[in-house]
């Protein structure tokens, strides 16, 4: 393409007259169509469509996403509020205006192909490989050498070492001898069709997810099942079609504390029949139906068969039982009873998260009453500050898990794979190939010998044509001088 | 020998490896040039080493994971590959020089990772989510991406810095010509552009297979793309409007710093799924 050498006030779409119309047909609707389209095959819409994605794409990174109503009123007070919720910000990337932007876009790439692909096609599927040998004769890396050797001997050397590197040659007549043409890579020229539908694809895949894709979470405890999920970001329900069971739930842990790893045997239950059972882990998901289900959390849900440590402060004696949830054990020294009433995974003493903890009623004597204790299982010391006859603290106990699965459903992602793929591929042909040619003249000149001229092109990369042509200079030369 | 004692002393080798280029540069000595590009080679083979070394040592320690994992580990993979494509630019284009805006570059994303105070240097376990193999090819094709625009970064300052009237004496004179710059900082756009595209797109398929969705708008994806946005807007002007020179340098550096922010930027101000790295 050649670059249009214009001024500033051009460049805004807006300003910029479509060559070849008449200012005074404006008022005829075809004109006025036409303007629209020209307007859409303006680069500069490109331009100012993608600095303005790119510039506006920062807001949401700035100002925290899809949060409560409250959070925004909190912080960013009552008109900034209103502004804001006017344009959507709580939600950019679904914002009208945002969506507007991208779907320009989109029109701006369709116009512009459908414009240009009409010359694009022709050019590279000619009905025949035209041969103009003028434009080669100009070039600045056009090469001239001499050779004694006359031209009925050097032509099939030539077209020999061409064919190699080119996947056409032809052979023309000239005023002063033969012209051989040759070519490659004319279907290179359609890579950045490739690029642009790639980025179709991804729109009307995100857009297909955007309208029928769902997406939401689950959480059953161990041995329970379920068929709905709660739908993200919002206090709804969606029922799946199939029920999901966990049959258990594993997790192992690194010397750090960290989790290592996180595994849900799961069963699929459909019409009432078991139909798949299958372990998920992070990065290994299940799909039914349609369905992918995620490994993506995971958390205590109960805590069963407590082995309680009993110490007398005083004495140092040492003490275990076994207490199950709800029953009532006596303690030993006369201590009186404990029962195990509960266990909280997360739970909260005045104001600090202690993490799992369970709690319990101490009776004395034939109290009914009794008095409430917690025993957190990270503090075993926590029981000390009641200063009773005997402190009591976890020392192990059974947990049963509950696992968070993802469950999402996106019938999109087909068309943006594809998209992804014909991207890369697209990108790939446009930088990296190009469409090349080269002239090599071959003119009568002295007797015996001839003149030998090579000149070449590329689409692309032009700066290293020159150095092809070098190349081919000297492959043209060693094959004659055997 | 450990990784983090080799890496350290890369460091210096790759210091070293700067004087010497800017050295070339002040003096027009090319001896210095020849001397900075092998101690450069040594300063790669070092760092190659250190990055070899700490994968076979996290597989000791039990953790057994790439070296992709944190900042720390980042920076120096990504000193790895900024090197790498340079010294592959040099082979190719023979342009000694060159270096000279280049291999600062390399010289202190190595040492920010070995001198930055709370950089955390231990071989830590990897999360569940970070164990699968997408990592790797996510984290390869990004570096690869950034290092492609730090290399044009670096010939786009080298541009700017080279005055138009073309006097016999003064530094920047012995720049290579401005047209060969201009090309250079063009492959490098384009070499980073296209990684970027593959980083971008592993990232979201990495996403989907974990996550079940293949963008969610998390910052540093919204970054990377924002990113992506400039320098598309860049190959648009040069191929399509003939910008180059002077105005394709401006993009470009203003490229580089979304892709700083991108990188850095986005861990210290906003938060997100990858602030671990
Ligand atoms: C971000 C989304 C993009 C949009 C909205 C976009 C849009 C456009 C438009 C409207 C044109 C002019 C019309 C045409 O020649 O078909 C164009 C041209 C062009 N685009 Fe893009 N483009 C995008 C991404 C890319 C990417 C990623 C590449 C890199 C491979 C690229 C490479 C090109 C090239 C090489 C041309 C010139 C075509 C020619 O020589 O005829 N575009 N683009």
């Amino acid at each position: 393409m050649n670059p249009q050498k214009q001024g500033w006030l051009d460049r805004v779409p807006l300003f910029c007259y479509p060559k070849g119309i008449d200012m005074a047909q404006n008022k005829s609707d075809s004109t006025f169509l036409k303007r629209i389209w020209q307007f859409f095959t303006a680069v500069k819409l490109t331009v100012v469509l993608l600095v303005l994605l790119a510039a506006t794409s920062i807001i949401g990174t700035v100002i925290p996403q899809n949060a409560s109503p409250a959070f925004y009123f909190h912080n960013y007070g009552e008109s900034l509020y209103k502004l804001f919720s006017v344009l959507n910000v709580f939600d950019m990337y679904n914002s009208w205006w945002f969506l507007a932007l991208l779907g320009l876009l989109a029109v701006n790439i369709v116009v512009c192909s459908i414009d240009r692909l009409k010359s694009t096609w022709k050019i590279i599927f000619p009905e025949k490989i035209p041969f103009k040998p003028q434009r080669y004769r100009k070039m600045k890396n056009k090469t001239v050498f001499e050779t004694n050797e006359d031209l009925e001997k050097v032509l099939p050397a030539f077209k020999e070492v061409l064919g190699k590197k080119f996947s056409f040659v032809s052979e023309n007549p000239t005023d002063h001898g033969v012209g051989l043409y040759a070519e490659k890579g004319r279907w290179t020229r359609i890579g950045v069709y490739v690029v642009h539908s790639s980025i179709l694809l991804l729109l009307i895949g995100a857009l297909i997810g955007g309208i029928m894709g769902i997406s939401g979470t689950m959480r059953l405890d161990e041995g329970e099942k379920g068929s709905a999920i709660s739908l993200s970001g919002q206090h709804q329900h969606h029922d799946i079609g199939f029920s999901i069971k966990c049959n258990s739930f594993d997790v192992s842990f690194y010397d750090t504390g960290m989790p290592e790893e996180f595994r849900s045997n799961l069963s699929i239950i459909k019409d009432g029949k078991e139909v798949l059972s299958s372990d998920i882990l992070v990065n290994q998901p299940l799909s039914f139906e349609g369905y992918n289900i995620y490994q993506s959390s995971y958390g205590t849900s109960a805590a069963e068969n407590l082995e309680l440590k009993i110490q007398n402060p005083k004495s140092g004696m040492v003490y275990t039982k076994q207490v199950k949830k709800g029953e009532s054990i006596k303690l030993p020294e006369g201590g009186g009873t404990f029962e195990l009433t509960g266990f909280d995974p997360n739970y909260s003493f005045r104001g600090h998260a202690v993490g799992e903890a369970f709690t319990g009623i101490l009776r004395k004597g034939g109290e009914s009453e009794g008095k409430q204790i917690v025993l957190p299982v990270k503090f075993p010391t926590f029981d000390r500050m009641r200063r009773g006859d005997l402190v009591l603290s976890v020392k192990d106990y059974e947990k049963t898990y509950y696992t968070g699965l993802q469950v999402a459903k996106d019938p999109g992602v087909p068309y943006v794979y594809i998209g992804f793929i014909l991207m890369i591929a697209g990108c790939f042909i446009t930088f990296f190939m190009s469409h090349q040619s080269v002239l090599v003249e071959v003119n009568h000149k002295n007797n015996p010998g001839c003149e030998v001229s090579v000149a070449g092109t590329a689409n692309r990369n032009s700066q290293s044509m020159n150095l092809k042509i070098e190349k081919l200079v000297s492959k043209l030369k060693e094959s004659i001088s055997s | 020998m450990t990784s983090s004692l080799l890496l350290s002393v890369t460091t210096f080798v790759y210091a070293a490896a700067s004087v010497f280029y800017i050295g070339a540069w002040s003096f027009n000595k090319k001896v210095l040039s020849r001397v900075g590009l092998i101690v450069l080679v040594a300063g790669f083979i070092m760092n190659t080493a250190g990055i070899l070394l700490r994968w076979v040592e996290s597989y000791k320690i039990g953790y057994g994971h790439a070296p992709f994992s944190n900042m720390y580990e980042s920076l120096v993979f990504f000193s790895w590959t900024v090197c790498l494509l340079y010294l592959f630019v040099e082979y190719k284009y023979k342009e000694k020089i060159v270096g000279v805006f280049a291999t600062p570059l390399i010289f202190l994303a190595i040492a920010y990772a070995s001198l930055a105070p709370g950089m955390e240097s231990e071989i830590t376990p990897l999360i569940p989510a970070l164990k699968s193999n997408w990592l790797i090819a996510h984290v390869i094709t990004c570096f690869l991406g950034y290092a492609g625009f730090a290399v044009a970064f670096g010939f786009s300052v080298m541009y700017l810095v080279r005055p138009e009237t073309t006097k016999q004496n003064g530094l920047a004179t012995k720049l290579p010509y401005p047209g060969v710059i201009d090309e250079l900082t063009y492959q490098m756009v384009v070499f980073g552009f296209l990684f970027l595209t593959i980083g971008i797109i592993t990232g979201a398929v990495w996403a989907n297979s974990a996550w079940g969705t293949y963008w969610s708008w998390d910052p540093k994806e919204t970054w990377s793309l924002i990113t992506w946005f400039i320098y598309a807007t860049l190959l648009h002007l040069r191929m399509m409007r003939g910008w180059n020179g002077k105005r394709i340098a401006w993009v470009s550096i203003v490229g580089f710093m979304a892709v700083l922010f991108t990188y850095f930027g986005v861990n210290y101000f906003l938060s997100g799924l990858h602030s671990y790295a």
